[in-house]
């Protein structure tokens, strides 16, 4: 069963193996990628259930249902498993199921690695989620847990908290490798650089960004472990360490970090637009060099979350204009995706509205960007719920419309059945009018000064408040139903056929291979002349 | 194997990132001692002036603040003083040990605004050292400083801050290591 990749003699229509084995030990990347995407869909009801909490309790103004510190953890893990178990393993399942698919590879070049990957990442939830039960409680000092809160100031345990990073780190650096080493080594003959799909050039590229910041922040964390427990200092003023320097670690990682969960997006938006505009994707180059250039500019613009920490103009001036400058690979591809669309054969089944919605909505979380970047205005953002505002609408109507948005366009592929479309319509609008009610009220009371992270609120920020919190609980509600959606297209989908979508078969390899795709695909690497659209 | 040469290369690459992460410490340090930026103070300097530079008058504020439950208290005998540059100034920082046990205390200088921090020079300052007091005794230790005459003209007011913190965990520590 294991060996996949040198099985090209072997029999190749032989099924998986039964029970539960069959997942523990699989290094077969389509069901890898399958558990990947399922334990994020997991996650992301208990994310949002930390959500729902948070939203009750800021119904009305005053303390309603849960304390202040239980509000703390709540705000903290909510933001832990967004980012680090929803949205990061989402589009590693992405990855594993298509990237062998789109390149012509049988699997992925680190099969076993790739099932260690998957396998640690449950086990460094189940630590954080575990700290609930424990005495102290669960981590309280907010995702991007600032030292000293998270040292001096922090719960016992945080120590299984800084494990728990350590492990989602490593689970994060092997699969980026694993990604690396399959797309360098492993494309169909003819198959250039430049003539990838995009989502593999996004995740190309992602995989890097991966690799290149993920140790510093098991850097950052086992710095903070060594604060707390063997005496030294880091980020402890007293012993001549300095807190700002936590920041600055933390968001060397964490502005990169931001992009990570946003350039797979870019590529899975590409393909949905390009397959619904029935016209190859405009200007594919610009597109790459796009990605490339917001991945070599993350790096050095880390500061911009530091404005207010009493930098230097020079220091100022020079995070906000390189910030700024993100704003035009950014622009390039918005309008690649505008004229993509422009004078095509658009049709708009689910996959492609909430491409268009990723669209729209993700460049207002780039305006609001934009806004707080300009580095004297951010004085006044900073902190509140404008902020709150912004990253919602890159990390909710961008990345996650995103991948719901992916997992319409190829579940038929998956499961060789075609979803509900009605039901995927109204989710899509549920969703769509959610989405908005919850985050753009945010907008308003965050530039009327109410800050982030608090439990209780100024009396004048009630009514806004009412309506974030309604906005919220239909969005939860609104991704019930797309469970539902899944699990109704597994079980009682109408049967798909091989293209799936009109015209994709000239688009890319994973429409040339039956549906369902068989356990193993391209034994031998198919040929580039098969796609029409390849020159 | 093609493969294998990538896999190695990718895990190197990944280790010596780690290893930045940790450089980052260092680089900082050295970043804010070029620049005096983030309003770090440098060690001991011993400067004189000339007194025919002109000189102008900086005024001077002491900020004292104790770090998380640090109990000593802990005061500068002024809040404020006017002073010329390129001159020598005295300034006396009272500790008193309140609690009835020995403790060891450590005060963090900071100056501000963070341009300021490289033309404020302390020649003697408790803050190089360690202050160990037994319960309930106190004592008066003066701070040496100079301010630069090349400070900025639009400087005309400097902030000198510390902050105690309580060391005697972390001495303790250090000494059982020793």
């Amino acid at each position: 069963m294991s060996a996949v990749i040198d099985s090209h003699h072997d029999d190749h229509h032989h099924g998986p193996a039964k029970g539960f084995s069959r997942w523990l030990y699989t290094t077969n990347h389509k069901d890898i990628g399958s558990m990947y995407l399922w334990f994020s869909l997991v996650m992301l009801f208990i994310g949002g259930a930390m959500a729902m909490v948070i939203r009750a309790e800021l119904f009305e103004p005053g303390s309603q249902i849960v304390s202040p510190e239980f509000y703390n953890q709540m705000v903290t893990n909510h933001g832990l498993i967004m980012v680090f178990g929803v949205i990061m393993p989402a589009f590693v399942g992405f990855a594993n199921w298509m990237i062998p698919m789109q390149i012509g590879a049988p699997d992925m070049a680190l099969p076993r690695l790739n099932n260690l990957s998957f396998w640690i990442l449950p086990v460094a939830f189940g630590i954080l989620l575990s700290t609930f039960f424990m005495e102290g409680g669960a981590p309280n000092f907010g995702w991007t847990f600032y030292a000293p809160l998270s040292t001096e100031y922090a719960p016992p345990t945080v120590t299984f908290f800084i494990f728990s990073v350590h492990i989602m780190g490593a689970s994060s650096i092997m699969g980026s490798i694993n990604i690396i080493t399959t797309i360098l080594n492993m494309r169909a003959p003819g198959m250039t650089l430049m003539k990838m799909p995009l989502f593999v050039w996004s995740w190309f590229i992602t995989a890097y960004l991966l690799i290149a910041v993920m140790p510093v922040l098991a850097g950052a964390v086992t710095m903070m472990l060594m604060d707390i427990h063997a005496g030294t200092s880091f980020f402890k003023a007293g012993g001549g360490g300095d807190p700002v320097l936590f920041q600055h670690i933390f968001w060397f990682f964490g502005h990169p970090e931001v992009y990570i969960m946003i350039l797979p997006a870019f590529g899975i938006v590409s393909h949905i637009i390009e397959t619904f505009s029935r016209k190859p994707i405009f200007g594919y180059s610009s597109m790459v060099y796009a990605i490339a250039s917001i991945a070599l500019l993350s790096f050095v613009v880390w500061a911009h979350h530091m404005f207010t920490v009493g930098m230097p103009i020079a220091g100022e001036l020079f995070f906000m204009y390189s910030t700024m400058l993100i704003a035009i690979p950014t622009g390039v591809k918005v309008f690649n995706w505008l004229s993509t669309m422009f004078k095509g054969s658009l049709t708009f089944e689910t996959p492609m509205l909430f491409a268009i919605a990723f669209v729209a909505l993700f460049t207002i979380g780039g305006l609001s960007g934009i806004m707080l970047a300009i580095a004297p205005a951010d004085f006044q953002y900073h902190d509140t719920y404008f902020v709150v505002a912004h990253f919602h609408y890159v990390l909710v109507p961008g990345a996650l419309f995103s991948l719901l948005a992916a997992a319409y366009y190829w579940i038929p592929k998956w499961t060789g059945k075609m979803y509900d479309e009605t039901l995927g319509k109204v989710h899509f609008w549920m969703s769509f009018i959610s989405v908005n009610l919850t985050f753009f009220p945010m907008h308003f009371v965050g530039l009327a000064g109410m800050p982030r992270r608090i439990p209780d609120y100024a009396m004048q920020f009630a009514d806004w408040n009412m309506m974030v919190s309604v906005g919220a609980f239909l969005f939860g509600i609104s991704q019930l139903l797309f469970l539902f959606i899944v699990l109704k297209c597994i079980y009682n989908g109408k049967a798909a056929t091989t293209e799936v979508w009109e015209g994709a078969k000239d688009r890319g390899f994973e429409w040339t291979v039956d549906s369902p795709a068989p356990y193993h695909t391209f034994s031998s690497p198919p040929s580039m002349e098969s796609l029409k659209s390849s020159s | 194997m093609e493969a294998r040469k990538s896999t190695l290369k990718l895990i190197l690459f990944t280790f010596g990132m780690f290893g930045f992460g940790f450089a980052l410490v260092p680089l900082y340090d050295v970043f804010c001692d070029i620049t005096g930026l983030n309003g770090k103070v440098t060690g001991p300097t011993i400067t004189t002036y000339d007194q025919e530079i002109s000189s102008r008058e900086v005024k001077i504020t002491f900020v004292t603040s104790n770090n998380k439950q640090m109990p000593w208290s802990f005061k500068s005998s002024s809040p404020q003083m006017k002073v010329e540059t390129g001159q020598d100034y005295l300034m006396d920082f009272t500790f008193t040990n309140t609690t009835d046990k020995p403790m060891i205390a450590q005060a963090v200088p900071s100056v501000s605004p963070g341009r300021g921090a490289r033309y404020f020079h302390k020649t003697e300052c408790f803050c190089f050292e360690q202050q160990f007091l037994a319960a309930g005794e106190s004592i008066t230790i003066p701070v040496k400083f100079i301010i630069d005459p090349e400070l900025p003209d639009d400087i005309s007011s400097l902030a000198l801050g510390y902050t105690l913190f309580d060391v005697t965990e972390e001495f303790a520590n250090l000494q059982a290591k020793n």
